[in-house]
């Protein structure tokens, strides 16, 4: 029997000791009648061998196409030990450490995890991670509700240049919570939005404002003014990051005179595969101020009976199984094993090696902008300074120059016209480390010939 | 030691990093991070080592015997590991074309199938990424299951006392207001208290069955008919799915809404906390709300729902479908169970419980509801053991560990004082049961002789007993030790 | 067993009251409720001049394991808040009648002292 181990004397031994005839007389206190029948929906089992044939043909489903694609999800390279090490079983198959002094290991690393992730937010704390991004974003939101006392309206100014599915995502998740999200329009010219947009809709009471860096065109924000701005007026500021990026750019911790109050963002960047969407994990950072307003677990340092360093869950006390219904949080789950690949991912690259590969993903970029953009009907969108992602408007629509693109097995960038109708056809595109010149001069020919 | 104290400046994993020159002059400096991340800087090799060490550190269920009750640590089969991180899933982008992600949307279609059938449901979303997002989306589509029949009224969710903390947590976090149904001391959900409590206010009722005291809840068709005909809907909290799977389904027991938990019944690893996969189903009526995105097949192809076919859903709950790959080790270990497979994961799983328990009994421990039949875990009480021997539930889980097993869940359910919830799963021969057994017998045994031997436990791991109290009071949640420089 | 000083007023929900004299009242938690939830670790005190009702949920008090609430027993206004506890939690465990108070209120309606339980009442409840 798959995975199961009884032999047929030892469940003739065990049944005896419970004083049961037989394995279905253990499921007598149900009401018969509402036993099920056969499962029609689901197949006879499969050996190994057969499940194996099987996932390699879907596998081979998927062509190997050169990936010009970002929008949230990015290629990067990722050190083979990362994964080789994840994957040990005694991480892989280890529950949420519950017994502490029985795994030291996974609270050690979530330890280690936090204090990287607060080196690069410049943050004070970090919690030991959410789903993914965008319900960072979401907890970010609602923690910023609890946190700001002084403010009375729950509600926060939202940039559309946040990432679309982000406040998607952010809407469905705190809609239960009378929380207003009001969303602030981009300069059509800059593609940023500027310190007068957010003032436009401020009114009275703004609970907290959202800053994504860089912004889902791929463009740097005025984030110091603007978290400023903010605070003058008794507003928190949360900030998005790609974690990559802050090898070079700005720590949300040291925007403005004061820096950001929540720092947040996906980690898939830094070690996780993108692997058709997940799983991923978000990191969620904060003031000290704020960290009882943090959901999720949190790993401190403490000493054992000896006087001995070691790591325990704390601050349980706002968490779902103590609190119940006053948590701040449902979440009790989260993403600790992607967690351990982008500990280890960090360690080996360490900040020199995240700043080159955050530096050559910004220089492709700025090759594939240069070469895109002197083809006949392709032209940048915007005039600003950028990371690693840029928009290109195209003189055909989008979605066919893509499809056209993807015939020739290159992913040619996220097609923006349905988020960004006023965009006209216009792509988002990205070129990370991996790429290589001839794979953007490839592109750059490919597109020459579509938009011909 | 910490990874931050092999730290040498100058030392890095050059071979990592590309060996492109770039610079980012063209950025004003205004942007630019002034001081590199105090990161450290180590060798591959520190690195690998410093992490395989670490690693020995854990039990896992690779390693020990893991009976924590409520999270069904099963055995995770290495080959849904090794399919499911095949480079044809690892390299496709979350937004590849749908014509290029054919093999990829297959499975996901088959698996929202393969749910539906073994849950009694008419359909399935994947997009919830643990259980307690599952829940949060299934009490969001009950709330607009009512909003969109203009029934505003109804504001409250029932929660029996026994249930998880996610429960009452996630009806918060959805707007609701949370009332408690009492439990019966047989394990039963008070019926009567239930009547009182229902009416034009209530939304719902979250029920976990079996219930967290390790019992089924017989009188399930009564309490489906109490909450339906007040005009509320029944969600299942599908943690203990692993009791029932392929004998009894939830749709026949007339639940409307239902979340499963992958990385339990499914066997997808817990990872030390995760990523997990909250699938929801429904019944016919909530189909119009499941949460983004779903997969259709239309002909031979497969593809995405979205806004468009779906204007009612309660929206996305993740920046692109969930965790896929998760949802690719569920999968693949449903195909390798097959039909038969599934119901004998229940059988199995139960009668490891109802043996585990009729040895526990016979050693003299004290059951918590002695006389029914256990589901696929059980509850010893050890309030006898606390009030004589001084020596309590936690010391007796601290000493376990000492003698190899992994400590079963304490303290859960709160209704139970001193209590041990023991789930031994299907995967566990009889052997392990006994040797768990003989290792707590041997703990009251210490414990009659020399208490302080039990509560000093445990010994032999990398640290003794931790002072939780100092962790709170004095907040350390992150190195700031020497500055690298 | 936990000692309950015959000067003050107590509820059900293990909050004591003393009263002051002059309109005013001080507010602590128990020592039986300090011995519940064992050592604390935090505490979250009212705004000073919240205006606050009988009943609401104005404190929080945590331990390692447990957080509770800590209700206004009587309606009126913050006057003060015991900012020590902010440090140290740990003096509403040496000292919960004493040192450990949480917050004085300056109340709207002082009939509404009359109703809360005594020393003797206070006693026989926490015995059963």
């Amino acid at each position: 029997m798959p995975f199961i181990p009884h032999t047929e004397q030892e469940i003739a031994e065990m049944l005896q000791a419970i004083g049961a005839d037989d394995i279905s007389a253990l499921f007598e206190e149900i009401p018969s009648h509402l036993l099920a029948n056969e499962l029609t929906g689901v197949p006879e089992g499969m050996t190994e061998m057969e499940i194996s044939r099987l996932m390699h043909a879907r596998a081979a489903q998927h062509p190997q196409s050169v990936c010009f694609l970002g929008a949230g999800a990015y290629e990067h390279h990722i050190p083979a030990a990362v994964w080789e090490i994840t994957t040990r079983g005694e991480y892989y198959s280890a529950y949420t450490p519950y017994q502490a002094e029985a795994s030291q290991g996974t609270l050690q690393l979530v330890y280690e995890f936090q204090s990287m992730m607060t080196a690069l937010t410049g943050m004070d704390v970090s919690n030991a991670s959410m789903y993914d991004g965008a319900t960072a974003l979401a907890e970010a939101v609602l923690m910023a509700v609890r946190g700001n006392r002084k403010s009375k309206s729950r509600k926060i100014l939202m940039p559309t240049t946040v990432h679309p599915t982000y406040r998607k995502t952010t809407r469905t998740i705190v809609q239960g919570q009378h929380i207003e999200l009001c969303e602030v329009d981009y300069d059509p010219a800059t593609g940023v939005t500027s310190l007068e947009a957010f003032k436009e809709k401020a009114g009275d009471d703004i609970t907290a404002i959202v800053i994504q860096q860089p912004n889902f065109f791929g463009n740097l924000e005025a984030v110091d003014e603007i978290t400023d701005w903010a605070h003058e007026n008794n507003i928190l500021v949360i900030a998005v990051a790609n974690p990559l990026s802050l090898a070079i750019l700005e720590a949300p911790g040291n925007w403005g005179s004061a820096g950001v109050d929540i720092a947040c963002g996906d980690g898939q960047p830094l070690g996780a595969p993108m692997s058709a969407g997940g799983p991923y994990y978000g990191y969620l950072c904060c003031t000290q101020t704020l960290v009882r307003q943090m959901p999720g677990r949190i790993v401190g340092r403490t000493l054992d009976q000896d006087d001995k360093e070691g790591f325990v869950l704390t601050l349980q006390a706002r968490e779902q199984h103590i609190r119940r219904s006053k948590a701040t949080s449902n979440i009790c789950t989260n993403q600790g094993l992607v967690v351990t690949a982008s500990t280890i991912h960090m360690s080996i690259l360490g900040a020199s090696g995240l700043e080159k590969a955050a530096a050559a993903c910004h220089a492709n970029t700025m090759a594939l902008v240069k070469q895109l953009s002197q083809i006949e009907g392709v032209d940048c969108a915007f005039e600003s300074n950028y990371f690693h992602e840029a928009v290109l408007k195209i003189n055909k629509p989008a979605v066919e120059v893509l499809v056209a693109l993807a015939e020739k097995n290159i992913l040619g960038g996220y097609d923006l016209s349905e988020a960004y109708p006023e965009l006209g056809s216009a792509i988002l595109v990205c070129a990370t480390e991996m790429r290589t010149d001839e794979e953007i001069s490839a592109y750059a020919n490919a597109l020459a010939e579509v938009c011909a | 030691m910490l990874i931050f104290e092999h730290s040498k400046t100058g030392r890095n994993g050059a071979p990592q990093s590309p060996k492109q020159k770039a610079n980012v002059d063209d950025i004003p400096a205004s942007f630019l991070r002034k001081d590199r991340a105090a990161l450290p800087e180590v060798s591959e090799m520190q690195a690998v080592r410093h992490y395989t060490q670490l690693s020995q550190k854990n039990f896992s269920i690779d390693t020990h015997f893991y009976p924590l009750g409520s999270c069904t640590m099963k055995y995770n089969p290495r080959a849904c590991n090794t399919l499911a991180m095949l480079p044809g899933f690892l390299s496709r982008h979350p937004m590849a074309p749908e014509a290029q992600s054919q093999g990829f949307l297959a499975c996901m279609y088959e698996l929202q199938s393969m749910l539906s059938d073994v849950t009694g449901m008419a359909a399935f979303s994947l997009a919830p990424m643990a259980g307690a997002q599952g829940e949060f989306a299934g009490v969001a589509m009950i709330e607009a299951y009512h909003k969109s029949r203009g029934d505003d009224g109804r504001k409250e969710i029932l929660v029996p006392s026994a249930a998880h903390g996610t429960n009452p947590a996630t009806a918060t976090m959805c707007g609701f207001s949370v009332r408690e149904i009492p439990t019966l001391d047989n394990g039963d959900v008070d019926l009567e208290a239930l009547k009182v409590a229902v009416g034009p206010e209530t939304a719902g009722l979250m029920l976990t069955n079996p219930s967290t005291l390790g019992v089924f809840e017989r009188q399930i068709e009564t309490i489906a008919k109490v909450v339906h005909e007040a005009g509320g809907l029944l969600y299942y909290d599908g943690a203990n799915l692993n009791a029932i799977l392929g004998k009894i389904r939830p749709g026949d027991m007339g639940f409307d809404v239902i979340h499963s938990n992958l990385h339990k019944t499914f066997s997808t690893p817990h990872g030390g906390g995760g990523p997990g996969a909250g699938a929801v189903g429904v019944a016919e009526r909530l189909k119009p709300f499941l949460p983004l995105p779903v997969v259709t097949k239309e002909g031979e192809n497969y593809r995405w729902l979205t806004e468009k076919d779906l204007p009612q859903s309660i929206g996305r709950l993740s920046a692109f479908m969930g965790n896929a790959g998760v949802l690719l080790r569920a999968y693949i270990y449903m195909r390798m169970l097959g039909r038969e497979g599934m119901v004998r994961v229940a059988e199995f799983a139960t009668l490891n419980a109802n043996y585990m328990m009729a040895e526990a009994k016979r050693r003299g421990f004290e059951l918590a509801i002695p006389d029914r039949r256990a589901s696929h875990e059980f509850i010893i009480t050890l309030k006898n053991e606390a009030r004589d021997l001084h020596v309590t539930a936690m010391d007796f889980a601290k000493r376990l560990l000492d003698l190899g097993y992994h400590a079963p869940t304490t303290y859960f359910p709160l209704l139970v004082p001193e209590c041990l919830l023991i789930e031994p799963t299907e995967t566990e021969a009889k052997e392990a049961l006994d040797g768990f057994m003989d290792a707590m017998q041997q703990i009251r045994e210490e414990a009659e002789a020399d208490p302080d031997l039990v509560k000093g436990a445990p010994y032999t791991l990398p640290v003794k007993r931790l002072d939780e109290v100092r962790a709170a009071r004095q907040l350390d949640l992150a190195w700031k030790g020497n500055e690298v420089e | 067993m936990s000692d309950v000083p015959s000067e003050l007023r107590y509820t059900a929900s293990h909050e004591w009251i003393r009263d002051e004299g002059d309109g005013t009242v001080t507010i602590g938690i128990t020592d039986h409720a300090q011995e519940l939830l064992g050592d604390l670790v935090f505490v979250e005190l009212p705004e000073v001049g919240a205006d606050l009702t009988a009943g609401d949920a104005c404190c929080v008090v945590e331990s390692v394991k447990a957080a509770s609430d800590v209700y206004a027993p009587l309606t009126g206004e913050v006057l003060e808040v015991n900012e020590m506890l902010a440090e140290s939690p740990e003096i509403i465990n040496d000292s919960a009648f004493d040192d450990g108070w949480l917050f004085k209120m300056q109340l709207s309606a002082e009939v509404e002292l009359e109703e809360l339980m005594d020393a003797d009442e206070y006693e026989k409840e926490i015995e059963d």
